[in-house]
């Protein structure tokens, strides 16, 4: 096995005209990597409070995402009954054991709070962050989120605080960095809009494997920040 | 994979005279190609990414080695496991060993080209395993018992009818009589049945669109969601992927992010972009328990240190395919390997070897459409054209082409010759042409004539007006 990675490393050097680079090289680039450089982000992204919230749900409107603006989060419960009556499915919900969904008054529904199964149609989760550029979800892994929540019930409502969007990529990734200071979470998941496919015929159907419906909750924190 | 690739000539002209697949390619040319466009007009920097995007690539092929050592040392890190395999049987047999070290009895794939270079497929079902293709494209096509017939559409060819005939043939368990006509009813069928097979698979296999060095992540992205469940339910993750793949930072990553779906299918961003690192963490409820990544040459190094390097910028997005005429008439199969258009007429004669593909770069009008559209500017006809240098080089022309060449240099170094030559025949072309104007046949040149009619020449020829200005 070992065999094979001298052989490539071999063959590359080889490729290059060179041997290995020389350490004060490596140094170089390693040090490179400790502060990324950003290559040239989108303007579009360069928004700041409500303008910027609006970028993102537009984008995530074009991407098929359904938005809903809550201005708290004991709004929560009742959106999820409203969208559920609405879509003619119970009051049964699987729910991610994250402290601040947890926390909200759930009386009447039937709660499930372990990894989903087979009859689970309904996934409400929080997530991490979000970039407006083109209304994506940024969901991470962890005690407090199993990643199978976010693909296998039919339907997946996501709680977004306003104050978690950020204008690109790379705004998400500094988040993430601070948070997760050593290394990213196993599973860092972009959601931009509902699983889809156009393999047969190239007709473009939503709910291909994943959620059929994304519905984004998004909660007005803007002036708490 | 069977390299059907020697009989290009008389693979596509089945494939001009097959209708249902002319249909499927009509559906192409308003699909893709124009969605595409939007996406471009839509973000002002998109030029400017592609510029960026191209370097990064550059940077990192320049920097190979360095990156992809340390993109060894950041997975061992996460605690997955890299594995290097030199060419195609190697990486074979290192995914065989890691699901019979799991156990594994069902193996469940995202989409994945390169496990299709390798035929890693026909390997583990001859070792007793069942393996399952995920994307519903992979899928039609496994029951089908086909190949792919573009990078990101594999199934693109397959009309909805021949479909649901497959499903009736395969789902036997399934109500006989059940309505099974429109997409969205095949679609619901195929999310039922493989449902269950996420829930009961042993190994997960994926590619990778790409490797981020600083922080041992491999990154998928997809539509449909197939490939994340394919990563997360499995007990063992095993990403296969070429050394090509590697980017240096997550920074690079969003650069190059940011012009592939735009490219592929003119989307702002794929609906699934996954970050892996390692196997599941203390506390995680799910995703695999054991993680690797199985590093594959297979030709890449060849091509890193010849004239051929630019191709390994290629980040598999399709564009090129979506908008070459050629491959808009005779489909990807005509190609006769994994990799069809254009950038399969450059990858698949240093994969497969020239003897077997010197017709695919030969299959080209050069219009440079693809170059105009790679989102890493990658000078594909430049480098079909290298491919017919060689082909020409290690005889594979027809005689008649060698013979026309032949006579072409002997007045080509005789510049009299060669003016004589030109100013009579000239003269004949405008004496058999009088009436017309033109010419509807001419002699050793009727597939030429057969769609077009050759304009006579107005007079005097080029280098006669230039020495009568000029003196």
């Amino acid at each position: 096995m070992s065999a094979g990675r001298d052989i490539i490393l071999g063959r590359v050097r080889k490729a290059l005209g060179r041997g290995p680079l020389p350490p004060e090289k490596q140094l170089k680039l390693r040090s490179r990597l400790a502060h990324p450089k950003r290559n040239l982000v989108p303007q579009r992204g360069d928004l700041a409070g409500p303008e910027l919230v609006g970028l993102f749900v537009t984008m995530a409107r074009k991407a098929d995402a359904e938005v809903e603006r809550l201005s708290d989060w004991s709004q929560v419960p009742n959106a999820v009954r409203q969208y559920l009556d609405r879509n003619h499915l119970p009051l049964n919900i699987n729910l991610a054991p994250e402290p601040l969904l947890q926390a909200l008054d759930w009386d009447g529904f039937q709660v499930w709070r372990d990894l989903p199964r087979r009859e689970d149609k309904v996934a409400v989760t929080g997530c991490f962050a979000a970039a407006a550029e083109t209304g994506t979800l940024v969901v991470t892994s962890g005690p407090e989120h199993a990643t199978s929540l976010n693909l296998l019930p039919d339907h997946h409502l996501v709680v977004l605080p306003a104050s978690r969007i950020r204008g690109s990529y790379e705004d998400t990734w500094d988040m993430l960095r601070l948070a997760y200071p050593d290394a990213p979470p196993r599973t860092v998941l972009w959601i931009t809009g509902p699983s889809r496919t156009g393999d047969i015929e190239q007709t473009l159907q939503l709910g291909a494997h994943g959620p059929l419906r994304l519905q984004i909750l998004l909660i007005d924190d803007l002036d708490d920040a | 994979m069977r390299v059907t690739s020697p009989g290009f000539k008389a693979n596509a002209g089945r494939a001009l005279t097959d209708p249902q697949l002319q249909k499927a390619l009509k559906r192409l040319k308003g699909g893709f190609q124009v969605a595409r466009l939007k996406a471009a007009e839509q973000l002002p920097e998109f030029e400017a990414l592609r510029d960026q995007a191209r370097e990064i690539k550059d940077f990192t092929l320049a920097h190979l080695d360095f990156y992809l050592e340390l993109f060894e040392e950041r997975v061992g890190f996460a605690g997955g496991k890299v594995h290097w395999a030199a060419n195609a049987s190697a990486a074979r047999e290192i995914v065989l060993d890691i699901c019979r070290e799991a156990g594994a009895k069902k193996i469940l794939k995202g989409k994945s080209m390169v496990t299709e270079e390798i035929g890693l497929n026909d390997h583990l079902e001859a070792h007793g395993l069942q393996v399952i293709e995920t994307d519903l494209g992979e899928y039609i096509i496994q029951l089908r018992k086909e190949p792919p017939s573009h990078i990101i559409a594999p199934a693109i060819h397959v009309s909805k009818d021949q479909v649901s005939e497959d499903f009736r043939k395969h789902h036997t368990d399934l109500e006989p009589k059940r309505p099974l006509e429109e997409p969205r009813e095949l679609l619901d069928e195929a999310r039922q049945i493989l449902r269950e097979h996420f829930l009961t698979a042993d190994v997960g296999i994926t590619g990778a669109n790409f490797l981020v060095a600083a922080s041992g992540s491999s990154v998928i992205v997809t539509n449909e969601g197939n490939g994340d469940l394919t990563q997360t339910l499995a007990k063992t993750h095993i990403v296969v992927a070429s050394i090509e793949k590697v980017v240096p930072t997550m920074e690079d990553c969003a650069t190059l992010l940011r012009v592939l779906s735009r490219s592929a299918t003119g989307q702002e961003l794929s609906v699934y972009t996954t970050f892996s690192t390692g196997p599941r963490r203390a506390g995680d409820p799910d995703g695999p328990v054991d993680y690797h990544v199985v590093l594959l040459d297979n030709g890449r190094t060849q091509l890193l240190g010849n004239e051929f390097r630019e191709v390994l910028r290629c980040i598999r997005c399709g564009s090129c395919m979506n908008s070459c005429p050629v491959y808009g008439a005779v489909g990807g199969h005509a190609y006769g390997w994994v990799y069809p258009g254009p950038i399969g007429a450059v990858l698949t004669p240093a994969l497969v070897g020239v003897e077997k593909a010197w017709h695919l770069p030969s299959a080209s009008s050069f219009c440079g459409k693809c170059e105009e559209v790679c989102p890493v500017r990658i000078p594909l006809p430049k480098l079909m054209r290298h491919w017919r240098e060689r082909a020409f080089e290690a005889g594979k022309a027809p005689a008649t082409q060698r013979f026309g060449l032949k006579i072409w240099s002997l007045f080509a170094r005789r510049p009299g010759l060669y003016r004589l030559a030109t100013r009579l025949a000239s003269r004949l072309l405008r004496m058999l042409g009088r009436k017309r104007g033109s010419l509807s046949k001419l002699p050793l040149a009727g597939g030429w004539t057969s769609e077009r009619d050759l304009p006579v020449p107005p007079g005097p020829t080029f280098s006669d007006l230039y020495h009568r200005r000029k003196s």
